[in-house]
């Protein structure tokens, strides 16, 4: 595997050092990663990334800066895989920043930009970050009744105290020993996380649930379509009652439009929302926690309702409507305000039971 | 009643002296304001020296001192290398409102009046109450000799309070004026300091010195050594007489016929042309025109203004010269680039005149501000009313952003030079204070053609510096990028970087690469 990552970048490396001896102005194509370069696949029902590809230029005023960001990007992780060692992202980008001797000019001066660098390294040779041996930050939590093996240890979900197990940002090398769980939840806050598994709802429901901290993670999204596709669990998605909320759930299901050449190995066209919508706000008497929209909220809302996989779904445009006429938006912690138990013990096992998920 | 009134009335008629005159015609003579008097002291003296110079085929070199007696007390010292003024004509010429050489001559030359220095010392006298001082050599045979000088207001004479020969060292020829004034000394756009910058870089023949109050020298060297060629003294052409003057000339002519009188005293005015004019005017052409009255004048000229005439000679004006003037502004400016034009000249009611210009770019010419806009008129520095000229109006109305240049309200911004010299026989001042030129269309014409040649060379310049200045850029910015791109594929592809440093440099070397085309 390594050893195939490893040829794609001697490759890239190989074709513009030719390039370059050959005096022509040396030059990578980089699939277009915007709007306009996706494609909503209606049988897949996911997010593809259609053939559009800009043509990046070393010898372009306008290109250079990014062009030897994405070389020393594909340098990094060679030197990586051929030490057979992990960065994280935050580390890669100390790694490719440096000064430019008799400048002021850094290579990197933001880590968005060596973030964006990578991305653009992973279209160009079509290969995984993971696989570039770059990490994201651990950033998310699980809990239920599994039980798997990770780098030669074995680690029960169910007997991890209160923190539950951390998600590394690689989880292709887990193995899943047992898995007892009838459906994953999926949140968005850590905070509610929290709240139901000292509920310990995962035994009561029999679920997992999992965690991310706002948009969930490569390695997040990876453990959920895993635990989907090998175990044929079912996704629910429990988010803010937000537009933000809301493409948190479109990206798991549809995947994202930065990595929408991943949503193969990402997406879960089947999951499912199951809060907070905008029934819920009369349902469980919410209204008083409403939060005034802002216009960069109404803008997202109009924007998200636009978008093709949402445009033709009736349901979903029945909710952006409500939305609307409701005119604010209301966190998962307003629930507490019903009972500090409510979200374990009535919201989740009624709505479960109900089967009221939007799809 | 009626009586009474007239009675009283006739009391109060009398003569004015030259003092109430001055009083009342002060801000005609530029005496307005206690900073522009200072000026204005300078400025008529300076003129005097230069055309003096020139008249007497002298490379002009002139000094001028300022220094501050009081708070607002100035002793003004011009001296000069001309060839001094012969001792029987120097108290009329200082000491004598209206008496000089220059008026109603069609000749292109500094002063139009005879009015200026007598002017400066009438107002030294009245704000001061002291006599001036000239001293003035006409040759190393002979001494120099020196008087101390007031005008008698009341009479319009010369009155000589001291009169002896200078026995201390003095040049061979040139004239010494020293003359206490109230005042003001005021720095900027309007002050002595700019005008005598300025006054150099009209006259590049001549050397001036110069000391301001602050005790600050500043030495304009010669420029070119040879004076500007000789403007010749044209009769009038009949376009641009006015009628009270054409009957003034008509009694005072030696013609002895009203056609004779035309062909004569006037340019461009041909026998049959004359006969023509008296025919419609049906006057006989032998008459004389000392016999003619006012109305039968009036139609002898409403006829002669109608008549077809040739354009005046236009060989009597002396430009300064493009070339000069880039030499002139090159050395004071030191200036990157300039760029200048001297029209061919045109005629404006019967005056020929010509325009030229030289703008400059760079060098120490203040980046941030506006143009320096240099107004010249027959080679005299115009320093106030610069919103009412000819000239200002002419820049204000070139579309600047045609050749590429910023503007604000008209006028380049940048480190731009304006220079702007109108030469003519009459210049067509907006008002007897010769500040502003009147903008005739024909001039305001001639002026913005002038700026838009020199504007196109400018803006041809300009367009290249900034190719120029973003070709070095780009060439920097991928010099600088070219050996981190060599260590990344160094390491990516096991080929040694300096052989892809090397590589890349031939690259860089091809003045267009593919790829390249937001070369922004």
């Amino acid at each position: 595997m390594a050893n195939e990552t490893k040829k794609k970048l001697d490759r890239l490396g190989k074709d513009l050092v030719k390039q370059i001896s050959e005096k022509k102005n040396p030059s990578v194509e980089v699939p277009i990663r915007s709007l306009s370069n996706i494609h909503f696949n209606k049988q897949k029902r996911m997010l593809e990334m259609k053939s559009g590809k800009s043509k990046r230029f070393f010898f372009n005023v306008a290109h250079v800066r990014k062009f030897v960001q994405t070389t020393e990007a594909a340098a990094v992780a060679k030197e990586l895989l051929e030490a057979d060692k992990h960065l994280s992202l935050r580390q890669t980008f100390y790694k490719i920043k440096r000064t430019i001797p008799g400048t002021s000019i850094n290579i990197v001066d933001e880590q968005s930009e060596s973030n964006d660098a990578i991305e653009d390294l992973e279209l160009i040779i079509g290969a995984p970050r993971e696989k570039l041996n770059i990490n994201a930050n651990k950033n998310g939590s699980v809990a239920g009744h599994v039980v798997i093996k990770d780098r030669g240890d074995t680690i029960d979900w169910s007997r991890l105290g209160s923190g539950g197990w951390a998600i590394p940002s690689n989880v292709e090398n887990i193995e899943f020993k047992k898995v007892n769980a009838k459906f994953v939840i999926y949140m968005e806050k850590a905070a509610e996380w929290e709240t139901l598994h000292e509920d310990k709802v995962w035994n009561k429901l029999n679920c997992i649930i999992m965690c991310s901290q706002g948009q969930a993670t490569r390695g997040v999204r990876r453990l959920l379509k895993r635990l989907h596709e090998e175990f044929k669990l079912p996704v629910y998605v429990l988010v803010d009652g937000d537009p933000w909320g809301v493409y948190i759930y479109s990206v798991i299901k549809y995947g994202s439009i930065s990595l929408a050449h991943m949503s193969d190995s990402l997406a879960i066209p089947s999951a499912r929302m199951i809060g907070l919508t905008a029934d819920d706000v009369e349902k469980y008497n919410l209204k008083k926690n409403l939060i005034k929209f802002k216009d960069i909220d109404k803008k997202r809302i109009k924007q998200i309702s636009n978008y093709e996989w949402f445009r033709d779904n009736k349901p979903w445009q029945r909710q952006f409507t409500k939305w609307k006429k409701l005119g604010g938006k209301v966190e998962l912690a307003a629930l507490t305000a019903n009972g500090l138990s409510f979200m374990s013990q009535k919201y989740l096992p009624e709505k479960i039971r109900k089967k009221e998920f939007l799809d | 009643m009626v009586d009474n009134i007239a009675e009283k009335m006739s009391k109060g008629l009398r003569e004015i002296s030259v003092a109430e005159f001055f009083e009342k015609n002060r801000h005609l003579l530029g005496f307005d304001n206690p900073a522009k008097a200072l000026l204005t002291v300078v400025k008529e003296a300076v003129d005097n020296s230069l055309d003096a110079c020139e008249e007497a085929d002298i490379l002009p070199e002139i000094k001028v001192k300022i220094v501050q007696k009081g708070e607002d007390r100035f002793k003004v010292i011009i001296q000069d290398n001309g060839p001094g003024i012969i001792k029987d004509k120097i108290p009329r010429v200082f000491g004598k409102l209206l008496y000089g050489s220059k008026f109603h001559k069609m000749q292109q030359g500094r002063g139009q009046q005879g009015i200026g220095i007598s002017a400066a010392v009438l107002y030294s006298q009245l704000t001061t109450g002291k006599p001036t001082i000239i001293r003035s050599r006409i040759s190393g045979k002979k001494d120099p000799h020196e008087f101390h000088l007031r005008i008698d207001t009341v009479k319009n004479e010369p009155h000589i309070i001291k009169d002896f020969v200078y026995d201390k060292n003095f040049p061979d020829h040139g004239i010494y004026v020293e003359m206490e004034i109230e005042g003001s000394f005021k720095r900027g756009k309007r002050s002595v300091d700019e005008y005598i910058k300025q006054t150099a870089l009209a006259n590049p023949a001549a050397k001036i010195s110069y000391q301001n109050p602050y005790k600050e020298r500043f030495s304009y060297p010669r420029i070119v050594n040879k004076l500007p060629k000789k403007a010749k003294s044209i009769k009038p052409h009949p376009y641009g007489v006015e009628l009270g003057v054409f009957e003034r000339m008509a009694k005072s002519t030696h013609a002895r016929s009203i056609a004779g009188f035309m062909t004569t005293d006037f340019s461009r005015v041909g026998l049959e042309t004359a006969k023509q004019v008296c025919k419609l005017a049906k006057i006989n052409p032998s008459t004389s025109s000392h016999a003619l009255g006012h109305d039968e004048l009036e139609k002898v000229w409403r006829n002669l203004q109608k008549a077809k005439l040739m354009k005046p000679p236009l060989d009597c004006l002396s430009p300064i010269g493009a070339s000069v003037l880039e030499k002139a502004v090159l050395k004071d400016t030191k200036c990157e680039f300039v760029t200048s034009i001297t029209r061919p000249p045109s005629v404006y009611r019967g005056n020929p005149f010509g325009i030229e210009v030289c703008i400059g770019y760079g060098g120490n010419i203040a980046k941030e501000k506006s143009a320096d806009i240099v107004r010249i008129a027959n080679r005299v520095p115009l320093i106030h009313e610069a919103s009412a000229c000819a000239i200002t109006k002419g820049i204000k109305g070139i579309d600047w952003r045609h050749y590429k240049m910023e503007h604000n309200n008209g006028i380049p911004s940048g480190p731009f030079i304006i220079m702007v010299h109108m030469y003519s026989t009459w210049i067509p001042y907006t008002s007897e204070g010769k500040e502003a030129i009147d903008a005739y269309p024909v001039i305001l014409k001639e002026v913005k053609l002038a700026i838009q040649d020199c504007a196109r060379k400018m803006g041809r310049f300009l367009a290249g510096k900034r190719k120029r200045h973003l070709e070095s850029k780009r060439q920097s910015l991928f010099e600088k990028y070219i050996p981190e791109l060599a260590i990344s594929l160094e390491k990516l592809s096991d080929v040694k970087k300096q052989i892809i440093i090397d590589d890349l440099g031939k690259i860089i070397k091809k003045p267009v690469v593919e790829g390249e085309v937001n070369g922004k």
